[in-house]
C-alpha cells in the first residue's frame, strides 16, 4: 500500500478516497452524482472499510454524523445540489460537532459539465461556519482529506473539502511518504448537551461554534495550505482550487498567495501579502466568495469584473483578465504567450443520445405519440427533451417532477381533466420520489407516474441502490418492491410494462391515463449497457426501405442517414427491436449472428 | 521541456480516456509531470467527448491553452475540427477517417463540411489514419484508439517505444489478448503514420 518515492498518476476522485483512507477513514457514505461518484467507489476497495451508497444525500449525511458519534472516523460524498438535500443535517452538525474525524467532500460543476445548476457550495459552509479546504489538484485532495479528518477532531466540527469538476475528473501525480493512519479508537459517551440540540442547548453551542471559529482563524494564518510565492510586486494573484493553476499557467512570475484553507480566511497573511503588490487579483471558481470577503476587510482587490461569472474558468479566461487589469491599472504590458487559432463554425452539433436499446426510448416515444404533458426529472432520460423525442415539460431537480406533475395537475382539474404525467428514473424514486408520491396520494392527485427502472443509477455509471438488492460493496441485500410500496402510498392503479414492448406500453399508458386519481407504471428495461438481453443485431432491407425516416424518429444512434441511405450500424445496434416495429414496409430484419 | 499538449477529441465510447491514461502513464515513466482532463458523465452517451493531456518538466492547468497544443488526435473524422482554436503553429492532426453521423447530420437538418481535409490541412501537418480499418486488421475495430496513438508515437519522439509497450501492457493488465490485439495495432498506427511521411 505503501509507495514511497514513488509518483502515481491519480484522478481527483481517486486520490480523496486515497486521502479518506490514509487519513483513517473507515465509514464512507453518499449519493452519487457528477463529478463526484468515483470517491466513494474508490473508497469502497480498500481493506477494512464500509462504503455504503445512501438513498439521498441526506440520509447519507446523517448516517456519517452518526458513524462520527460512535467513533469512526468518517468521509461523506455528493456533488453540490446534493448538498442542498443534505443541508438540513449538515448545517446542524456543526453545531453539534464530532467524534472521530467527519469530512464532507462536496463537488461542485462550475459549467454545467453534468448538471442543472452551478451553485458555489463554499456559500453552504458560510452559512453553516463549516470550515473549507480547496484542493487544487490530486495531490492536495489526497493531503487535505487527511489534514480535514485530523482538524475535524481537533477542533469538533465536521469539516468541508470543495472539489470542481476539474479537480475530481483531472489526473495528476500523487506522492505518499507515510504508512495509513490505523484508526483510534474513541468511544461514544452521553453527551445531550453536545447532541441535543434543543434549543437551550443549542443556544449554548452556538457560542462554542463562534469561539471554535476563532481559533480556526487562527489554524488558517498558519495552515501549510495557505502560502506565498514572491513574483513581480506589481500584481499579486489570490487564488484558490484549480483556478490556482490557471492562473500560474497564465502568468507564473506574479506573485501569489495561495490559499488552500479558504473558510475561515487568513485575514493577517492576506492583509500582508496586499501591502506589498501593487495590483491584487482575485482568481476563484464559481461565485466571488473570497472577493466579496476580502473587499469587506477594507482591502482593494480585483476580481469577478475582469474575469467570467458564468461557466469554467479557464487559463485563457484569467490571462485575459490579467492582461486586461494590467492595461486599464498601469503602463504593464503583459504578453500571452499563446494565441488561439479561428475556430470551425457552424459544425454538426453532437448532444449526447440515449444509448441504443435503451428503454427509455421506447417509453419517451410512446408518451410523445399520447402527447402527453411530461414532468421530467434528474437521469439519462432527460435526454428525451431532445429531438425526436422532444418529450419533456420540465426538469429542476431530483424527484421534482412528481411534485410538480401535482400542482398542475390541482392548479387545472376545475377546468380540464388531463392526466399530468411525471417521469422518474427508479434510483431518482427512491432519492426524493416517494414523498411526492405519498403527497399525490394524500391530497387525491389526478396524475400519472411513470417509474423508469431500469435497475440501477445508470447516469453516473451504474451504482446499485435499494431497487436493486445489491450493495456497494457486492452484497444482496433487500430489495424495494416499486409496485408494493405505490400501493401503499395511495396509488390507484399500479401496472408493470416492459418497454421493449412497444404495443403493450401503449396499452397500459392510455388505460393508467384513463384511470381516475393516482396512476403509477413501472417501466422496467434493465440498462442496457448494465445488461444486455437480446443477441444479434438488426439491419434494413434498403429495397424495401422507402426512406420514409420514421425509424429515424426514435433518434437510435445506431440508426443513421448517410449518402441518401438509411443504415443500422451492427457495431452499434442491441437488438432492441423498436426499429422493426415503427418500420411500416417490414424492412427492417434482425440478424441472430451473435457477434 | 515546456510541455507537451495533447487533445484527443472523438465520440463518447471509442476509447478516449483510455488513450489519454496510456499516454499518461507512458510520460510518467519517463519522469514527466502529468496532467489529463477529461469528459465524464453526461457526454458519455454518445456525445462529444474530448480529453487533454500534458506533460514536461511542470505542468500547471490540466486545460491546454488555445493556440498551445502540439498534437491533436481526432477520432472520429468531424470531432477533432470542435478543437483547432487549441492548435499551435505547427502542429500534428491525426485524424481518423472514421465517420458517425449525429443524429441532425441523420436527418438531413445538417452536414459535414465538404472539404474536411483541406480544413484540417490549415491549422497543420495532417495525417489522415484508416484506424479503424487498421485496427480490424489489428484483431479488433475497438483498438482503433490505439492504432491512433501508435501514429502519435511515431510523430512525437519525447516518449520511447518501451514506455508506450509497458503502459499499452498495464492499461489492459491481465488481459493477454487484449493486449496482443492492442499492441498490433499501436504498431499498425505506427508504420502507417512511419509509411505516409516516407511517402511525402
Amino acid at each position: 500500500m505503501r509507495f514511497p518515492g514513488n509518483k502515481k498518476l491519480l484522478l481527483g476522485n481517486e486520490a480523496f478516497a486515497l486521502g479518506a483512507f490514509y487519513g483513517g477513514a473507515r465509514y464512507g457514505t453518499g449519493y452519487p452524482g457528477t463529478p463526484s461518484t468515483e470517491i466513494l467507489e474508490n473508497f469502497s476497495k480498500y481493506p477494512g472499510v464500509l462504503a455504503e451508497w445512501a438513498p439521498n444525500e441526506k440520509c447519507a449525511f446523517e448516517a456519517a454524523h452518526g458513524a462520527s458519534l460512535a467513533g469512526t472516523r468518517t468521509i461523506v460524498t455528493m456533488k453540490h445540489v446534493g448538498l442542498n438535500v443534505a443541508a438540513d443535517p449538515f448545517v446542524t452538525s456543526v453545531y453539534s460537532g464530532v467524534n472521530a474525524g467527519l469530512v464532507l467532500i462536496v463537488a461542485d460543476d462550475p459549467g454545467f459539465h453534468s448538471s442543472q445548476n452551478e451553485q458555489d457550495s463554499r456559500h453552504y459552509a458560510r452559512l453553516a461556519y463549516a470550515p473549507v479546504f480547496e484542493p487544487a489538484d490530486s495531490q492536495e485532495a489526497f493531503s487535505m482529506v487527511v489534514e480535514a479528518l485530523n482538524l475535524s477532531e481537533k477542533y469538533d466540527t465536521p469539516f468541508v473539502v470543495r472539489s470542481t469538476t476539474r479537480v475530481s475528473h483531472s489526473s495528476s501525480l500523487v506522492e505518499v511518504d507515510f504508512e495509513p493512519m490505523e484508526p483510534e479508537n474513541r468511544p461514544y459517551t452521553k453527551n445531550p448537551e453536545k447532541y441535543v440540540m434543543v434549543p437551550s442547548y443549542a443556544r449554548k453551542r452556538k457560542e462554542l461554534l463562534l469561539k471554535r471559529f476563532e481559533a480556526l482563524k487562527e489554524y488558517s494564518e498558519k495552515s501549510p495550505f495557505n502560502s506565498v510565492e514572491w513574483g513581480h510586486s506589481y500584481i499579486g494573484i489570490i487564488s484558490s482550487g484549480v483556478a490556482y493553476h490557471y492562473a500560474k499557467e497564465a502568468f507564473p512570475d506574479a506573485s501569489f498567495l495561495k490559499l488552500g484553507f479558504t473558510y475561515p480566511l487568513p485575514e493577517k497573511l492576506i492583509r500582508s501579502f496586499a501591502s506589498e503588490v501593487e495590483l491584487l487579483l482575485v482568481v476563484e471558481e464559481s461565485d466571488p466568495i473570497l472577493e466579496t470577503e476580502i473587499r469587506s476587510f477594507g482591502i482593494n482587490v480585483f476580481g469577478k469584473e475582469y474575469l467570467p461569472e458564468v461557466g469554467e474558468l479557464t487559463p485563457d479566461a484569467v490571462a485575459q483578465a490579467i492582461s486586461n487589469l494590467l492595461k486599464e491599472k498601469r503602463t504593464n504590458t503583459y504578453h500571452i504567450s499563446w494565441m488561439p487559432k479561428s475556430p470551425v463554425n457552424d459544425l454538426p452539433a453532437r448532444a449526447p443520445v440515449l444509448c441504443p436499446g435503451c428503454g427509455h426510448r421506447n417509453l419517451f416515444f410512446v408518451l410523445k405519440k399520447l402527447r402527453a404533458k411530461v414532468m421530467g426529472d434528474i437521469g439519462c432520460y432527460t435526454l428525451a427533451v431532445n429531438p425526436p423525442l422532444s418529450s419533456m415539460d420540465t426538469c429542476t431537480c431530483m424527484g421534482a417532477g412528481i411534485g410538480e406533475a401535482h400542482g398542475f395537475s390541482k392548479a387545472i382539474q376545475k377546468t380540464s381533466d388531463e392526466k399530468i404525467a411525471a417521469v422518474i428514473g427508479d434510483s431518482t424514486f427512491v432519492h426524493s420520489g416517494i414523498t411526492g408520491l405519498i403527497n399525490a396520494g394524500y391530497n387525491r392527485s389526478n396524475i400519472l407516474i411513470i417509474i423508469l427502472d431500469n435497475r440501477t443509477t445508470a447516469m453516473t455509471g451504474h451504482q446499485p441502490h435499494p431497487g436493486t438488492g445489491k450493495t456497494l460493496m457486492g452484497e444482496n441485500t433487500f430489495e424495494l418492491d416499486f409496485e408494493n410500496l405505490a400501493k401503499v402510498c395511495g396509488a390507484d392503479y399500479v401496472r408493470t410494462v416492459d418497454p421493449y414492448d412497444l404495443k403493450e406500453t401503449e396499452k397500459v399508458l392510455k388505460e393508467a391515463q384513463a384511470a381516475k386519481g393516482v396512476s403509477v407504471v413501472v417501466a422496467r428495461r434493465p440498462c442496457v449497457l448494465y445488461q444486455r438481453t437480446e443477441e444479434g443485431y438488426y439491419s434494413i432491407d434498403l429495397d424495401a426501405c422507402t426512406d420514409c425516416g420514421a425509424c429515424l424518429l426514435l433518434g437510435c444512434p445506431a440508426i443513421s442517414r448517410f449518402d441518401e441511405k438509411i443504415i443500422i450500424s451492427s457495431d452499434l445496434c442491441t437488438a432492441c427491436g423498436a426499429c422493426a416495429f415503427v418500420c411500416r414496409f417490414d424492412a427492417i430484419f434482425k440478424i441472430e449472428e451473435v457477434k | 521541456m515546456s510541455a507537451t499538449n495533447i487533445i484527443i477529441a472523438g465520440v463518447g465510447g471509442q476509447g478516449n480516456i483510455a488513450a489519454s491514461k496510456i499516454i499518461g502513464e507512458a510520460a510518467l515513466m519517463l519522469g514527466y509531470d502529468v496532467k489529463i482532463t477529461e469528459t465524464h458523465g453526461m457526454a458519455q452517451r454518445g456525445g462529444s467527448v474530448h480529453s487533454m493531456v500534458r506533460f514536461g518538466d511542470k505542468v500547471f492547468s490540466p486545460l491546454i491553452p488555445k493556440g498551445a497544443c502540439q498534437y491533436l488526435l481526432s477520432l472520429e473524422i468531424l470531432e477533432g475540427l470542435r478543437w483547432v482554436e487549441y492548435l499551435k503553429d505547427g502542429a500534428f492532426l491525426i485524424v481518423s477517417t472514421e465517420i458517425r453521423p449525429p443524429y441532425s447530420v441523420s436527418v438531413g437538418k445538417d452536414h459535414y463540411p465538404q472539404n474536411i481535409e483541406e480544413i484540417y490541412s490549415k491549422y497543420g501537418q495532417l495525417l489522415m489514419v484508416p484506424a479503424k480499418e487498421l485496427a480490424s486488421k489489428a484483431g479488433s475495430t475497438r483498438s482503433a484508439n490505439i492504432v491512433m496513438l501508435g501514429c502519435l508515437a511515431y510523430l512525437t519522439k519525447s516518449i520511447n517505444s518501451e514506455a508506450w509497450i509497458e503502459s499499452i501492457k498495464r492499461r489492459f493488465y491481465g488481459k493477454e489478448k487484449v493486449i496482443e490485439i492492442n499492441l498490433n495495432a499501436f504498431q499498425l498506427g505506427y508504420e502507417f503514420a512511419s509509411n505516409s511521411d516516407r511517402g511525402r
